[in-house]
Order: C-alpha cells, then sequence, then structure tokens
C-alpha cells in the first residue's frame, strides 16, 4: 500500500499477539487439570483480558484520520504457494477488532456455562483467536483459514452447552457456512492465480492483489459472486438466512453474544473488504440485487421477528432486519453510507449482545423464553427493566444512542444512490420500533403472574457487566465523532479505489460525515 | 524387454535401489518360513517384525530420496520393468508409512482376537509389496503383477477373522468382483498392446505421441477403457464401487485401514501414471470421462456416506468421494496443454500421503471402539466417547475434521492442493462441485462428532487404549496438525513429483 512507510509502527508485533494469545490461552486452559475450576477460570480471564487491553491500547496508538493499514506484519508462511502470515488494521477494521477484544472477556466474567467449564472456556478462547484472525488477515489465503476455523469452536459451543434443539442447530450453522465458504474457497484460488497475470507471480496478499489486478468484467463478476455467497450466508442476507434463528435461539447465552456480536459481522467486512475492494466494477454490477436482498431482509426480519412467541427467535429476527441495514449502506458506496454502514456493525454487536444477554438472564431466572409466560417483570424488578429499555431503545435507534447514529447515516447517505430502496427500508425502522416495544409491553408491563412475582432484581454482576454495554451505548450515541474520525478515512479510501477502477463517482461531496450526525 | 532376441541377457539389477520392496519381501517371506518351523513367538514379537520391514522400507526409500536428490535423473530398473523416480519414490514412501501404521492397529486387534500369528502380519507386507511394484511399475504386466499382489493378500485379509461371519462373506464377495476386476485390467493391457504394440509405458507413450492424435483407433480406446474399469474398481470409483462398503464393513478393521490407505495409494499411484505417461497424447479422449467419474465418485460417494448408520460404512463411502477428490487432480493433469497441469498429479500425490495417514488413524479408533468381535462399529458404539476418553475423542476429532477439510489440518492443505491444480486448469465447475461434496461429507463427520461429543455413553467406564494402537494414532494425529499449520515440507516434496517418462 502507498502509505505503509507512514504507517504507524509498534516495538511489538500487537496484530500477532491479539491473535496469538486468545490461541495460547486455549491450549492453557485445555492442558489444565478439570479440578482446578477456579484456576482454569483465571487463566481464561487473564488470556482473554490481557487481549481485551492490547485491543484497547491500539485503539489508543490508532492514528485518528489515517486510511491506510496499521500495525501491518508480514511473515512468509506457505512460500511455495505466495501465502504470508500479513495482518493489518484500518479504519474498517478498527472497531471490529475492539468490539472483539471487549466482548470476550465480558463473556467470559459475566456468563457461567454451567457445566463442563474447563471444553467451554477453551473453545471461547478458540474463537476469539479465530475471530481476531479473520477481522485483521490482509492475506486471502489466511483469512479463509480463520474465517474457517471459526466453525468448529462455534460449532461445539453450541451443540454441547445450548438448549434442547442444540445439536440440530449446531449442525445446520456448520453446513451452511460451509457449504458459502465452499464457493469461496475456489474464488479465492482462481483469484490468486487470474490476478497472477497482472501481477507477474503468485500471491494471496490482499492489498497487491487490489491494487494490481485487471480481472476481465465476466471474470470479476464471477469471482465476486463466489465470495459473496460466502459473505451472504454469514451475514446473512434473505434468501440464506435460515440457519441464524436456529443457532442464535439453540445457541448458550455466551455464545449467543458472541454469534450477534462479532461472528456476523465477519460476513460484512468480508463484503467490504474483499468483495467491494477486489471487485469494484462486479460491486456496481451487483448492487441492485444486493440491495433489493438487503431491503427483503430488513422487512422480513421485522414481520417475522413480530411473530415470533419466543423472545430469543425475535431478537434473532431483529439482527436479520439490521444486517440488511448494513448490507444496503455498504453497497450505496457513498461516504455516508459507508461509514454509518461500519459504525453499525459495531453497534449492533453492542445492543443486540446485550439483547441476548438480558434473555439470558431472563431464562436463568425463569426457564422459559416464551414472552407469553413472562410479564409484569417491570413492577418486580424495575432496574432489569430500566436496562432493558435502553439496550432495546438503541437497537430501535433512538436520537441520542448509538443505533441512531449509523442507521441516520446510512439512510442519509443511501438517498442518493439508491433511493427507493431507502424508501422502502425506512418502513423497517419503524417496525423495529414496533415489535420491540410491543415485545416490551408483553414482557415487562401488566401485572405478574405468580410465577414472575418472584424474579429475581439484577445482582450486581450482571449490572456491572451491562454497565459496560449501556456505557458504550450512550457514549456512541452523544459523543460519535472520535469513532467517526477513525473509520471515515478508510471508508473515503475505498470509495476512492472503487472511483478509480469503475466510472462510478458518487453523489455527494466526499468527507461530510459529521455535519448531519447529530453532534 | 526382459526377453531380448538371440542370446538372453539377463537385466542388471540395482538392488539398493529396490531395497524398499526387497525388504517387504525379506519380511513377509521370513515371518512365514521361519513362524512356520518355530513354536509360537512371544507377545507381540510377529508384529514386531513386519512393523520394522515395513519401517525400514520407509527409511530406505527416505535415503533413496535424498540420494536422487531435487536434480536427480530419474532411472528405470530391472529392463525398464520399474521405474525410479520421484513419484516412485513418494509412492513407496507413503504406501511403507500406511502399512506400518496399520501394523501396529493390527497387532492390538489380534491381541484382543487371541489370534497372534505370522499369517496376518505376512499378507500384509505382500500386500504392500504389490502396493510397491504398482506404484513403481512401468510396464502394464509388472503392473499386473503387482495388483494381483495386492488382490490377492486383500481378499485373504478381508477374511482373515474365522470367527465373524461378514468376514469371509466380505473376502468372497470382494474375490469374486475383484476377479471381474482384474480380468478387466487384463483385456485393457491386451488391447492396448495391440494397437501399439508395447507394454512398456514410456514406449506406448511415444508411440501414441507420434501417430496422429485424430486417428482414434478403436482398439486403443476400448483398451483404455477397459483399463480405467479395472482401475476405477480398485480404487471404488462410482459405478465401480458396490463393493466397498460391504468390504469395508465387513473386513477386520485393521485390514480396513490398509485397503483405505496402502490400496488406495497403490491403485491411484498406477493409475496416474499409466494416465500421465502412456496416454497424455490421448487426453482429450479420457479427460472427459474421468471429469464425469470424478463428479460421480464426489457426489454418491458424500451422499450416501451421510445416511449410513455404520462408522464403517461411512468411512467406505467417503474414501468413494475422496477418491473422486483425488480425480479431480487427475482431471487437472488431463489439460496438457495448460502449463499448470503438473500441478494435478503433485497434488493428488500429496492428498493421498494425507489421505493415507488419515484414513488409517480414523480407524484406528474405529478399531479400539469396535471391541472383541470386531462388531461395535455403529455411530451408537461412538457414543459419549468425549466422556469417557475424551484425549482420544479429541484425536479422533482432529482426524475427523482433517477429512472434512478444516483449516489448520492436513486435510485442508491437500483439498486445497487439489482445488488450486483444478482452478489453475481453469475447470471451475469440477471445483466447485469438488468442494460442494466436501460439505455434504462434512456432515458426516459431524454425526460422528455429534455421537462422541453430545450423546450419553452406555457406560461411564473409561476404554483401555492399547499401547501401539495409541503410538498410532497420536502419530496420525501430529502428522495431520503438522502438515496443517506447516505445510511447506510436504509441499516442497511433492511439488517434485511427477512421473519421469
Amino acid at each position: 500500500l502507498a502509505n505503509v512507510e507512514t504507517a504507524a509502527t509498534l516495538g511489538i508485533p500487537l496484530l500477532t499477539l491479539l491473535v496469538v494469545l486468545p490461541l495460547v490461552g486455549a491450549v492453557m486452559v485445555s492442558l489444565m487439570n478439570k479440578a482446578q475450576a477456579e484456576q482454569i477460570k483465571l487463566v481464561a480471564l487473564v488470556f482473554s483480558l490481557v487481549t481485551g487491553a492490547l485491543s484497547v491500547y491500539m485503539l489508543a496508538k490508532f492514528p485518528s484520520g489515517q486510511a491506510g493499514f496499521q500495525f501491518v506484519s508480514q511473515q512468509s508462511w506457505v512460500s511455495e504457494w505466495g501465502i504470508s502470515w500479513h495482518l493489518g488494521v484500518d479504519g474498517i477494521s478498527l472497531f471490529l477488532v475492539v468490539l472483539t477484544g471487549v466482548l470476550f472477556p465480558l463473556v467470559i466474567i459475566g456468563i457461567d456455562p454451567h457445566h463442563d467449564q474447563k471444553p467451554y472456556l477453551a473453545w471461547m478462547l478458540l474463537l476469539e483467536a479465530g475471530v481476531m484472525g479473520s477481522f485483521l488477515s490482509l492475506d486471502l489465503f489466511l483469512f479463509f483459514v480463520f474465517f474457517e476455523i471459526v466453525l468448529v469452536p462455534m460449532y461445539f459451543l453450541i451443540g454441547n452447552w445450548g438448549y434442547e434443539k442444540r445439536v440440530y442447530a449446531a449442525t445446520k450453522f456448520f453446513i451452511y457456512t460451509m457449504a458459502g465458504s465452499a464457493f469461496m474457497l475456489v474464488g479465492i484460488v482462481a483469484t490468486a492465480f487470474l490476478a497472477r497475470r497482472d501481477i507477474g507471480y503468485l500471491t494471496f496478499n490482499l492489498v497487491e492483489i487490489a491494487e494490481k489486478s485487471n480481472f476481465a468484467t465476466g471474470t470479476g463478476r464471477w469471482l465476486f459472486v463466489a465470495f459473496m455467497i460466502a459473505f451472504a450466508v454469514k451475514v446473512p442476507l434473505f434468501p440464506l438466512h435460515t440457519w441464524l434463528p436456529d443457532a442464535h435461539t439453540q445457541a448458550p447465552t455466551g455464545g449467543s453474544v458472541i454469534l450477534a456480536g462479532v461472528l456476523l459481522k465477519m460476513g460484512t467486512y468480508g463484503m467490504l473488504r474483499f468483495g467491494v475492494y477486489l471487485f469494484p466494477e462486479a460491486t456496481l454490477w451487483a448492487k441492485p440485487v444486493l440491495f433489493t436482498l438487503a431491503v427483503i431482509g430488513i422487512l422480513y426480519g421485522a414481520i417475522a421477528a413480530t411473530m415470533q412467541k419466543d423472545l430469543k427467535r425475535l431478537v434473532a429476527y431483529s439482527s436479520v432486519a439490521h444486517l440488511g441495514f448494513i448490507v444496503l449502506g455498504t453497497f450505496a458506496l457513498t461516504s455516508q453510507s459507508l461509514t454509518g454502514g461500519v459504525m453499525q456493525m459495531v453497534n449492533h454487536g453492542v445492543s443486540t449482545g446485550a439483547l441476548f444477554l438480558m434473555v439470558g438472564m431472563i431464562y436463568e431466572r425463569r426457564h422459559t423464553r416464551q414472552i407469553a409466560e413472562l410479564g409484569g417483570i417491570q413492577s418486580v424488578a424495575p432496574i432489569f427493566a430500566g436496562f432493558f429499555m435502553v439496550v432495546m431503545l438503541s437497537s430501535i435507534g433512538l436520537p441520542g444512542l448509538n443505533g441512531f447514529v449509523g442507521e441516520f447515516l446510512i439512510l442519509i447517505g443511501s438517498f442518493e444512490t439508491a433511493r427507493w430502496w431507502v424508501v422502502v427500508a425506512t418502513l423497517g425502522v419503524i417496525l423495529a420500533a414496533l415489535y420491540l416495544l410491543w415485545a416490551y409491553q408483553r414482557v415487562f408491563h401488566g401485572e405478574p403472574s405468580e410465577a414472575n412475582k418472584t424474579f429475581p432484581e439484577i445482582t450486581r454482576r450482571e449490572g456491572l457487566l451491562l454497565g459496560v454495554f449501556i456505557a458504550a451505548i450512550v457514549f456512541t450515541g452523544i459523543y460519535p465523532k472520535p469513532m467517526l474520525n477513525r473509520i471515515e478515512p478508510s471508508v473515503n479510501k475505498l470509495i476512492e479505489h472503487v472511483e478509480l477502477r469503475t466510472d462510478y463517482q458518487q453523489p455527494v461531496s466526499k468527507g461530510e460525515v459529521h455535519g448531519e450526525a447529530g453532534e | 524387454m526382459i526377453f531380448a532376441a538371440g542370446a538372453f541377457v539377463g537385466p542388471s539389477i540395482d538392488w539398493y535401489k529396490m531395497s524398499p520392496a526387497l525388504v517387504l519381501v525379506a519380511g513377509a517371506l521370513g515371518l512365514i518360513l521361519v513362524g512356520a518351523l518355530t513354536p509360537q513367538w512371544r507377545k507381540g514379537a510377529y508384529g514386531f517384525v513386519a512393523a520394522a520391514s515395513a519401517g525400514a522400507a520407509a527409511v530406505l526409500t527416505g535415503m533413496l530420496w535424498a540420494n536422487l536428490g531435487e536434480n536427480g535423473t530419474p532411472s528405470t530398473l530391472i529392463g525398464d520393468a520399474l521405474s525410479f523416480d520421484h513419484f516412485s519414490l513418494f509412492a513407496t514412501f507413503t504406501i511403507a508409512v500406511a502399512t506400518l501404521l496399520a501394523v501396529l492397529v493390527t497387532n492390538d486387534y489380534l491381541e484382543r482376537e487371541d489370534e497372534d500369528g505370522p499369517e496376518v502380519y505376512a499378507l500384509i507386507l505382500a500386500s504392500a509389496l504389490g502396493g510397491v511394484m504398482m506404484a513403481q511399475a512401468n510396464d502394464l504386466i509388472v503392473l499386473f503383477l503387482g495388483l494381483e499382489i495386492l488382490s490377492l493378500s486383500f481378499y485373504l485379509l478381508v477374511a482373515s477373522n474365522r470367527n465373524r461371519a461378514q468376514s469371509g462373506e466380505a473376502g468372497l464377495k470382494y474375490f469374486i468382483l475383484g476377479g471381474f476386476a482384474s480380468a478387466f485390467f487384463l483385456y485393457g493391457v491386451a488391447l492396448i498392446f495391440g494397437s501399439t504394440g508395447s507394454t512398456n509405458l514410456a514406449t506406448i507413450g511415444t508411440t501414441l505421441a507420434g501417430q496422429h492424435p485424430g486417428n482414434h483407433s478403436a482398439l486403443l480406446l476400448a483398451g483404455v477403457a477397459m483399463l480405467l474399469v479395472g482401475f476405477a474398481f480398485k480404487v471404488s470409483l462410482v459405478p465401480f464401487h458396490a463393493w466397498t462398503p460391504d468390504v469395508y464393513q465387513g473386513a477386520p478393521t485393521p485390514i480396513t485401514a490398509l485397503m483405505g490407505s496402502v490400496g488406495k495409494v497403490a491403485a491411484f499411484a498406477a493409475l496416474l501414471r499409466v494416465f500421465t505417461v502412456a496416454l497424455p497424447s490421448r487426453a482429450d479422449d479420457w479427460g472427459p470421462v474421468v471429469l464425469v467419474l470424478a463428479i460421480a465418485a464426489l457426489l454418491v460417494g458424500s451422499v450416501l456416506a451421510v445416511i449410513q448408520t455404520d462408522v464403517k460404512r461411512m468411512l467406505a463411502y467417503s474414501s468413494i468421494s475422496h477418491a473422486g477428490f483425488i480425480l479431480v487432480g487427475l482431471e487437472a493433469a488431463s489439460h496438457i496443454s495448460n502449463a499448470d497441469s503438473s500441478l494435478g498429479v503433485s497434488s493428488a500425490m500429496a492428498y493421498l500421503f494425507v489421505y493415507g495417514v488419515l484414513v488409517v488413524g480414523t480407524l484406528a479408533v474405529v478399531s479400539l471402539i469396535a471391541g472383541k468381535g470386531d462388531n461395535a462399529t455403529t455411530l451408537g458404539a461412538f457414543n459419549g466417547l468425549g466422556k469417557t476418553n475424551p484425549v482420544l475423542a479429541l484425536g479422533m476429532t482432529v482426524l475427523l475434521l482433517a477429512q472434512a477439510g478444516v483449516p489448520t489440518t492436513s486435510g485442508f492443505v491437500a483439498k486445497f492442493g487439489i482445488i488450486r491444480a483444478s482452478v489453475s486448469v481453469e475447470s471451475y465447475v469440477l471445483a466447485v462441485v469438488a468442494m460442494l461434496a466436501a460439505v455434504i461429507a462434512a456432515f458426516l463427520y459431524l454425526r460422528i462428532m455429534v455421537s462422541m461429543w453430545l450423546s450419553e455413553p452406555a457406560s461411564t467406564e473409561r476404554r483401555e487404549i492399547p499401547t501401539a494402537s495409541g503410538i498410532a494414532i497420536a502419530a496420525t494425529v501430529a502428522v495431520t496438525l503438522v502438515v496443517g499449520v506447516v505445510p511447506s515440507a510436504l509441499l516442497n516434496l511433492s511439488s517434485l513429483i511427477f512421473p519421469a517418462i
């Protein structure tokens, strides 16, 4: 990349540590004696906390206003195939990495697996390593390795610690995602081989391929489709979403939080990092289809969520709708819509993560997720209800909370390039208010039944845990500028990359995100 | 030619270069002869001799490889009968390693069944010898000899469990169908001889290259088709696969491992050599056939594997799917005008090594679970293995994930190599079909994992793991992970592998 020279570097291989530390933690946990439950938890916690601290340190050191990849580290891995251990972070991946780093220790501290703690923690840490690697990889092969390896811990987390239909849900998750990846693997190999003609040698280096390759129109489109199938399953985009409600509902609370918080983002992130960056022409070509699928997802997710009897399933379907907004913003390809999309990836991770956490707490207390069996909880547990209210409002997109900033930027940014899709998508905002408020009303308002009268109030540990989420929700909602400052340069650079290679010009003046961002 | 006209001049014999095969012969004959003349040996002694013989073959192959060096000139042995190149050495090494591992598993199996004796080991070494001959053969007749040595040993080994009716039944079934396949093969050899005047692979290759490619001799094409049928039976491709599940299930489990590794490696090595050395000029004729066979094997193998309830049958069908994957490599090699077509053979050989190790490891675990009588191989028998033997279950999980092609395992490296070969010659459709078949097959491996980790065990008693099997399983898991994380070594080796002409 052009500005690698100006990029920030540190004495320590920071990004490598972010991937390797959880991995080392996982190995250590799995080597410990099952009987030492306390020490196992401590080790897992230390490793995830240090990783989290390093990710925050990276955020602090990340130069605001820089577009290129920072803290890049590159080591040859399989030189025969032009594959290297190549990590880097830019404004697009920055907050996803921080979110991953912070979310995992919170989940490890805050949620007990109930049984078989040791393998649970080992899988969690392995999952963290995989997710970190996916967000940091700048090598197509390396990315695929991490993208795929994530399936294994998630499979076991759902399958072993989930609810009634956990085996079915875990298998469905694994097979769906792997089927998507099958196309991507062929796409990755084909991309590298076809790019070899332009580059002169075989390499899987993302930046090199994106900057130097020049695919024929038809070829680029095929390759784009191969990548998109994998990401569309992961996001998930309608009609490939059917694994998500099952996986989310059956996963243990910790699994659901991670799944909603960071795993789904691997899909939208991949679309941005690999789809748009590698195949600008195909991106423009496929835009209408992706808009349409995104908008169908928004409406379908919202309507399906309204109909759910199971609170956790309701939140799961709301994810389908929210991710639809992100996809819409991603492919609208304006500075605002893309910035909003990237921001919304993080916002959704925080708010939906928190929602799953609270649904988990409700289940712990009442051993049911059926909305009909709940009710009147506000009068017995007002603080709990208050927390839920804030998180829910963030998910709806209330001004002053984080969800609003992202959603607003997406809608306003996409209006120029995807006008009629935005018009329809806006209905989704209203529907979100409908299903979430209605759910809130049924769960928290009214007279509590006998069983709900003893609903315990929030504990200190739970309160502290949720406090972190709420702090993030409120801070981002009120003062999004630091976040936008770091996302925007990278996003603009990506759009310039597209403009340079196609005849596309983004309609509005560039780089004016903050003005409208409700500061 | 071995039989020169006029005065008979024996071919020169390079004993050292033949030593891997000779060690196997010595081991087999020694076990039979000395074993017959002496009273019962101590526990494990027969197995030790067999393992030492296979291990020595592997070591000698490694030394020969080192002598040959990266740029060594390939040569032929015993008057053009055998070829001596990286390709044959790599296949020989794979066969020797797989045999060694299978012997370790057999040792514990025979002990458990109270049948310790020299016969089974002698036959295992004989089958390995047949495999080595197939992998090295530079002449269709020699290839047929190797094939028969391998097959006859297998027929006996499959039927060797006298206390289990299925074993005998499977042996008979395999024998009858295998006899047909051998007949097809031999007929194919005869027809090819008739149309080219030679059974030597290199001579056939040059003869055909000299003819006009459009000159479609019906005799030749019929011969190639017959040959392919023979091979397709041996490596169990659809629609010549019907014997596979029955025989895999009926055979003693360590023998199933041997068939899945040594049998596959030998037959595929021979198949790859014959088609790329003798018949490259007719690649336009056999390429499409291979394409269809690959797709059929991939899809039928994967789909039928998923619906089985017996783990050995599952692995039998999955072996069909894996065979399809290897054929994808051959299909890539059929695009001879493409500069990257050599990737096809080397990636197929790398796949064979990886798969050979994986399948022995997997079936070693199955053999442990099968218990006395070798019968408990249903999916249910694996229930709760994660609770009773977590380490064993973890090892099995690694092996299964590798078979499914999950990254950081050798299986992924192998699959990636094949896909790379296929994509480099622009066979995109086949590459996608292969990957989708791998996904379908992944479901099957997940089913076994579900049994092990997510089902309750019938009894909470811990299973004893015998030492030899434990070593074999640990070694296969280690190879799986090391190749998965540091693939460079295997890739460096396999990049040299293409049959020399």
